[in-house]
C-alpha cells in the first residue's frame, strides 16, 4: 500500500583501512600471510583479527524514499554520503543489512564516466549513454537533444581530448541529463563547470523531480538541495543523524559545521586527502598583521594557514586553494594559489601561507572556509568548513553606508554620474 | 535497462546485500547488458586503430611477419616441415599463428582489463564480466583480417580450402571460449594481486611453445606426452584450424574431447572464481 520506493534495512559498510589504503596485495604478500597465520595463533591464541582497523564507512543506516520524492543527503567529508550512494547504485555490496529498490535506477557518481580522450564527442554520446544504461534506440532518440543541450555541435566530431574542460564537462552531462531513469542517484557533480550551465543543469534535474521521479542527490551546496530537495537526510559518521524537512535538517547541519570549525584545525578528522601536506591551523589578520576575529567589509584580511609536510622535506608544484562559500554552502569565491600573482609553487617543510584580500567584498554576514592543497594535482588535504568567516559591517564605498543585504552577497565598488541631455 | 540482482522480492523490489558463498552465472542479467558489451568493445577497437599510426595495416603485418620470422628460422635454419607436402610451412605456420595471435591478443588485453577500466568499476554498476568478455571479443577483428590475409596466401599457393571448412566456426568458438575461459581467471586475479599483469607476458610465451603453433602436433610421439599435450586446449584449437582449412592430420577424436575438457571445466571454473570476487572489485581496484 505505501509507495516507498527505496528502502535500506540496517545497511552497513566496513572497510578494512589496511586495505583501504593499500587497495591491492601482492601475491606475495598473500603467500607470506597465509604461512604467517598459523604461526600467528600459536602466539596469540584467541586474539581478533584486527577488529581495529575495521572502519564503519555507514552503520545502521535506515531510510526509506517513496515515489516521486526528493532527497538531499548532506554530512561533512568523510560522512558516509558517497559509500550510501554507492551501495544504493549496487556497485559496492554492503557488509550487513540490506538495500530494497524498485524501479529503473541510474547513479550519476561522476561527470563523464567512461569517457574516452582519443573519441570524438559524437562516439563518447554513445559509449557514454551505454555505459549509463541507456539503450542503442535511447541514445538514438535523444541524440539531436542532447547535442543542443550540451552546446558544442560544431565539436561534435573532434575528439574529446581537444575539448576545453568546460566542454567537456557540458557534453558529459548533457548525456546524463537525459537519462530516464525511476530512481536517479546524484553526487555532487554540479560543482564543475561555469554557472551559466550549472544553472542549466540544475534546472534540468528540478525538472527531473518535478516528473514524478525519485532523486537522490548529494551536495555541499545547501542553496542547491533546498531549491532540489523536499526532504533531507544529514550522514555524521556514518550514522543517519537526522531525517526531515530540508530546512530543518540543514539547519542542524549548518550547526555542526559551526561547531566543527570551532574545533582546531590539526585535531579535526573530517578531512581527506592523501596526507603528505596537512593544514595544522588557521587565522584571520587585519592589514597590519594582528590576529582578529571577525573582518570587515571594505577593509584588509589575510587568511593565515599554517602547515607541515608528512616527511619534513620540501614540498614541491604546491597549490591552495581557498573556497569561500555562503551560509548555505553556495560557491562565492575561490582564492587560488596558481591563479594570483606572487604565487608559490614550492614550499618550506612547514611553514605559513598567507592569502591577502586588500578590499574585503562582502556584506556582513557569516561565510564559510573550505581550504584545500594539491601537491603534483593530487589532494594532500581537504576540510570543509574548516573555519567560519565573520564579516561586520564596514565603510566599503567610503560613504558610511551599505546597499540591503537583499541585493547579495557581494559588494561591488562603483561611482555614478549624471549628466544632462 | 532494467537492473537485475540475484533476488527478487515480492513488489518488483530488488535487493542488494551482502552474498554468501559462490555465485552462479546470472545470463539473463549478461543479456540485459548485450549492448554495453557491444559499446565497449567497439570502443577498445576505435581506440586501437586510432591510436596506432599504422590502424588496420597492423592487424596484417603482425602475423606476416612472425610467420616470415617463424619460416626463415624454424623451417629453413632447423628444419621443421609441415605434415602435409602439399602445404608450404609458410601457409602452415601462418594457419597456426591466426588462432594464437588471437588468443595470446586477447590474454593480453584482457588480463589488465578490469583494472585499465578502474573508473567504470567504481562509479557505475554492470554485471563486470563484460569487461573481460569485451576485451576478448574485441580480437575477433584482428582475427578476421588474418583470416582475409591468410586466404590471399592460400591463393598464391593455389591451395584450396577443403569441404571441412564449414567446421571452422566452431574452432573459432572454441578459440573465443578458451580465451574467455583463462581471461576470467587473469583479470579477476590481477584487480587482487597486481603482480598478475607481469607475469602474464611470460605466461604467453611458455603457452606458445607448449602449443604446436611452430610444430606439428604429429611431431609429439604418440602416448602419455601427446595425451598432455592434449590437456592444453590450445592444441585442439589449433590442430582444428589446421584440419578445416588445410586438410591436415587432425590429432584423432579423443584428443579434443580431452581440449574440450578441459575448456568447460577452465570456463566454469573461471566464472565461478570472477563472480565470487567481483564483489570486491570496486572497493580494492
Amino acid at each position: 500500500m505505501s509507495d516507498v520506493v527505496l528502502r535500506t534495512v540496517d545497511l552497513g559498510k566496513m572497510y578494512q583501512i589496511g586495505s583501504e589504503r593499500q587497495a591491492y596485495r601482492t601475491l606475495r604478500d598473500t603467500l607470506v600471510q597465509a604461512a604467517m597465520r598459523p604461526l600467528e595463533r600459536v602466539r596469540h591464541p584467541g586474539a581478533a583479527t584486527h577488529a581495529s582497523d575495521d572502519l564503519w564507512a555507514l552503520r545502521h543506516v535506515d531510510l526509506e524514499v517513496r515515489h516521486g520524492e526528493a532527497v538531499g543527503i548532506i554530512g561533512r567529508n568523510g560522512a558516509g554520503k558517497s559509500t550510501l550512494l554507492k551501495v544504493l547504485s549496487h556497485i559496492t555490496e554492503p557488509t550487513e543489512g540490506r538495500v530494497e529498490i524498485k524501479g529503473r535506477v541510474a547513479s550519476l557518481l561522476e561527470v563523464g564516466t567512461g569517457f574516452h580522450q582519443e573519441l570524438t564527442g559524437r562516439e563518447n554520446i554513445q559509449l557514454n549513454g551505454a555505459i549509463l544504461g541507456m539503450t542503442r534506440a535511447e541514445i538514438k532518440s535523444k541524440f539531436d537533444e542532447i547535442v543542443e543541450f550540451s552546446e558544442i555541435a560544431r565539436f561534435l566530431d573532434t575528439p574529446v581530448k581537444r575539448y576545453s574542460s568546460g566542454m567537456f564537462v557540458r557534453l558529459a552531462f548533457a548525456v546524463a541529463a537525459h537519462l530516464e531513469p525511476e530512481i536517479l542517484i546524484v553526487d555532487e557533480v554540479l560543482a564543475v563547470g561555469d554557472a551559466a550551465f550549472q544553472k542549466k543543469c540544475l534546472g534540468k534535474m528540478e525538472d527531473v523531480a518535478g516528473r514524478g521521479r525519485t532523486v537522490l542527490f548529494v551536495s555541499h551546496n545547501m542553496a542547491a538541495v533546498t531549491s532540489l530537495c523536499s526532504r533531507a537526510v544529514m550522514l555524521d559518521s556514518g550514522n543517519l543523524a537526522k531525517s526531515g524537512p530540508t530546512r530543518e535538517v540543514i539547519d542542524a547541519y549548518l550547526l555542526h559545521a559551526k561547531e566543527a570549525s570551532s574545533t582546531p584545525l590539526a585535531q579535526r578528522s573530517d578531512r581527506t586527502g592523501q596526507g603528505s601536506v596537512r593544514f595544522t591551523a588557521l587565522g584571520l589578520e587585519d592589514g597590519a598583521g594582528n590576529a582578529i576575529t571577525t573582518a570587515t567589509s571594505g577593509r584588509p584580511v589575510t587568511v593565515r594557514l599554517d602547515y607541515s609536510s608528512a616527511d619534513g622535506r620540501p614540498v614541491h608544484r604546491v597549490i591552495v586553494g581557498i573556497y569561500v562559500r555562503g551560509l548555505y554552502g553556495q560557491p562565492l569565491f575561490i582564492c587560488l594559489s596558481r591563479v594570483a600573482q606572487n604565487g608559490f609553487s614550492t614550499l618550506a617543510p612547514s611553514g605559513s601561507i598567507r592569502c591577502h584580500i586588500p578590499v574585503l567584498p562582502l556584506q556582513p554576514g557569516v561565510y564559510m572556509l573550505d581550504i584545500w592543497c594539491k601537491v603534483d594535482e593530487v589532494i594532500t588535504d581537504f576540510v570543509n568548513h574548516a573555519s567560519e568567516l565573520t564579516v561586520s559591517a564596514g565603510d566599503f564605498f567610503g560613504s558610511g553606508k551599505l546597499p540591503p543585504p537583499e541585493g547579495g552577497e557581494f559588494l561591488v565598488f562603483h561611482q555614478w554620474e549624471a549628466t544632462e541631455a | 535497462m532494467t537492473k537485475i540482482a540475484s533476488r527478487a522480492v515480492d513488489d518488483g523490489f530488488v535487493v542488494y546485500e551482502r552474498q554468501r558463498g559462490w555465485a552462479a552465472l546470472n545470463a539473463r542479467e549478461l543479456w540485459a547488458y548485450r549492448e554495453l558489451l557491444y559499446f565497449l568493445t567497439w570502443r577498445d577497437i576505435l581506440v586501437r586503430y586510432k591510436q596506432a599510426v599504422m590502424g588496420v595495416a597492423w592487424a596484417i603485418l603482425q602475423p606476416l611477419l612472425t610467420m616470415v620470422v617463424f619460416t626463415v628460422v624454424f623451417n629453413k635454419a632447423l628444419g621443421i616441415k609441415s605434415p602435409s607436402s602439399d602445404v608450404p610451412y609458410a601457409v602452415f605456420s601462418f594457419t597456426g599463428l591466426l588462432p594464437w595471435q588471437f588468443f595470446a591478443g586477447a590474454l593480453t588485453r584482457s588480463g589488465v582489463s578490469l583494472v585499465g577500466n578502474a573508473n567504470l568499476l567504481t562509479k557505475v554498476y554492470f554485471p563486470r564480466l563484460v569487461i573481460p568478455i569485451s576485451a576478448v571479443l574485441g580480437g575477433l577483428v584482428d582475427l578476421g583480417i588474418s583470416f582475409l590475409v591468410l586466404l590471399v596466401l592460400m591463393a598464391a599457393y593455389g591451395i584450396a580450402p577443403t569441404w571441412h571448412v564449414v567446421f571452422l566456426p566452431l574452432f573459432v568458438l572454441l578459440a573465443f571460449a578458451t580465451a574467455v575461459a583463462v581471461s576470467l581467471w587473469l583479470s579477476a586475479m590481477n584487480v587482487l594481486y597486481r603482480d598478475v599483469q607481469y607475469i602474464i607476458p611470460f605466461l604467453v610465451q611458455i603457452w606458445m611453445f607448449v602449443s604446436p603453433v611452430i610444430y606439428p602436433i604429429s611431431s609429439i610421439p604418440a602416448g602419455p606426452l601427446r595425451v598432455a599435450f592434449a590437456l592444453n586446449p590450445m592444441t585442439g584449437v589449433i590442430g582444428g584450424f589446421r584440419w578445416a582449412l588445410l586438410g591436415q592430420q587432425f590429432p584423432p577424436g579423443g584428443y579434443l574431447w580431452i581440449s574440450l575438457a578441459v575448456v568447460v571445466a577452465l570456463l566454469l571454473g573461471g566464472v565461478l572464481y570472477f563472480r565470487r570476487m567481483e564483489r570486491v572489485f570496486a572497493d580494492v581496484v
